[in-house]
């Protein structure tokens, strides 16, 4: 398939770029063990998040985050090969169009999950521990990579449209805030009614629950099928969006 | 198949009110070079874009080897190789993994002598390691036209190849095109130096107002002026010649 083969070339090639300046990996995963760091020992004596250690409860919300920083970096590439007439000689050479948008997305995810591990390094270093077995650490790293996937997506339509570099990344702050009204950091229970609607029924809170229930080997439940199902739906809406984005910029 | 290697019919393009190309004809015959001439904002860059199926014409056709560039867009981008106005090269990678990436995507069996030869033959095989970040501007815009030249397509199209060059890093390219021509590649280059458009092109075009006014050799062109009077001058050297002969080039071809 020469699709694939092409994806693959363009994939390595961004992958060098990564190799070659590995600081992107190591900035995306600086502001979520930040925010690790401040909720754990400066907040966290102030947070009743029921009985347990915190740090086990707030790292599924940190997860969502570095994944929100670190596609935003998508964005940014994205971005800097438009501007800088690379896609141009992509798409006036005989290779497989789809091609030059799988390689990035690509490149995200294995750029992204390297940051997870760092942060979940980070984590384990600050007393989280977790006596989950090798069947829900998969399905943990099904989740994220799923969630990742599904936020590259959604960061290929700024890195399209952007006029600037900083607009191409900056779509990534809301993202990055959403965990905070969820049940990331604090269960909603202790939210006022609109809040605590809100935090209940956005995809952070599912996901957040659904990774901590496989990680503290409680039963999942519903929040396994309700964060994956956001997770498919954010990947089919913005993988088409992208796709047409992308048709109609080129045409 | 046509005997053009580029065949342009009654082509129209506009960017919304402003009506760029109104009506283009124009024919490359196989083998040759022709240049493409044309002031600031006349449509060379347009003309191109649509030549390498970046850009979809409002009307009128085009064909590049045979191919319609509409409806066999895949077949053109085999048979059209194009090195834009603005250098595209990846400039975290070095030189050398730059081309050896475009042979890999043009499939070619050995893309590490490929990318060599090329690196040689532009003059780059020193910098040939280092990252094209650290190059200088001609550098860069010599590799990018030796990413065009990989795998040998049937057509080039160089828009102002020589826009920012060294008046040796240009000799250079000169020298590169001709070569090219002489092994039958079909060359179509736009620029804004006519002394480039004289050295270089078998033909000329020249783009005015959406149009093609003149099209031919530079004899034919020459043809359209009232005969010349004979004046006797001194023949000063041109500020390119002194250039060169102080600098230590000289055409190298
Ligand atoms: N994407 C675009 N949207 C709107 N107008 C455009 C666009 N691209 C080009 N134009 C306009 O079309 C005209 C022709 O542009 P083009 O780049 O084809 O000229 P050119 O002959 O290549 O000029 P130059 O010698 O400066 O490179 C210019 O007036 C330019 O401003
Ligand atoms: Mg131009």
């Amino acid at each position: 398939m020469t699709a694939i083969a092409d994806t693959r070339i363009l994939t390595g090639r961004s992958l060098r770029h990564i190799a070659r300046s590995p600081d992107t990996i190591i900035t995306t995963a600086l502001m979520p063990i930040a925010f690790m760091l401040l909720f754990v020992y400066v907040l966290g004596g102030a947070i009743d998040a029921g009985a347990g250690r915190y740090v086990d409860y707030l790292l599924p919300g940190i997860l969502v985050i570095t994944i929100a920083s670190g596609v935003s970096y998508t964005a940014f590439r994205l971005f800097l090969d438009l501007q800088g007439g690379m896609v141009e000689r992509f798409r006036s050479m005989p290779i497989a169009r789809a091609s030059v948008l799988w390689a990035h997305v690509l490149t995200s995810l294995v750029a992204t999950l390297i940051s997870v591990a760092v942060v979940v390094a980070v984590a384990l270093a600050m007393g989280f521990r977790s006596g989950a077995g090798i069947g829900a650490w998969l399905a943990v790293a099904g989740i994220l990579a799923l969630l990742t996937l599904a936020l590259t997506w959604l960061a290929v339509i700024p890195g399209l449209t952007a006029s600037s570099p900083d607009g191409a990344s900056a779509f990534a702050y809301p993202l990055i805030l959403l965990p905070f009204i969820s049940s990331a950091f604090v269960p909603t229970a202790g939210m006022p009614g609109p809040v605590r609607w809100f935090a209940e029924h956005q995809p952070v809170t599912a996901i957040a629950d659904a990774i901590r229930a496989l990680l503290t080997q409680e039963p999942v439940g519903a929040d396994l099928w309700v964060a994956l199902g956001w997770c498919v739906a954010i990947l089919g809406v913005a993988y088409g969006v992208a796709t047409a984005v992308y048709r109609r910029r080129m045409a | 198949m046509t005997a053009a290697a580029i065949e342009v019919r009654g082509l129209e393009k506009s960017y919304g009110e402003l009506a760029v190309l109104r009506g283009v004809d124009l024919e490359v015959p196989r083998g040759r070079i022709v240049a493409l001439l044309g002031a600031n904002g006349a449509g060379k860059t347009t003309l191109v874009r649509v030549l390498a199926t970046l850009l979809r014409a409002d009307a009128g056709a085009a064909s590049v080897a045979g191919h319609d560039v509409a409806t066999a867009a895949p077949d053109v981008r085999e048979a059209l190789s194009l090195t834009g106005q603005f250098a595209a090269v990846d400039e975290i990678l070095t030189g050398r993994e730059n081309l050896v990436m475009v042979a890999r995507l043009r499939r070619l069996p050995d893309a590490g002598a490929t990318a060599d030869a090329l690196l040689a033959r532009l003059g780059l095989a020193e910098a040939a390691h280092r990252r094209v970040g650290t190059w200088s501007g001609g550098m860069r815009r010599r590799l990018d036209i030796a990413m065009s030249l990989v795998g040998e397509p049937e057509v080039i199209v160089l828009d102002e190849p020589t826009t920012g060059l060294d008046p040796q890093a240009r000799l250079e390219v000169w020298a590169a095109v001709r070569e090219l021509a002489d092994a039958g590649t079909t060359v179509l280059l736009t620029t804004q130096h006519l002394e480039e458009a004289e050295r270089l092109a078998d033909r000329i075009a020249i783009l005015h107002e959406g149009r093609i006014l003149v099209d031919g050799t530079l004899a034919e062109l020459k043809a359209l002026l009232p005969p010349a009077t004979v004046e006797y001058v001194e023949k000063q050297p041109t500020l390119e010649e002194v250039f060169l002969a102080v600098v230590g080039g000289g055409e190298r071809s």
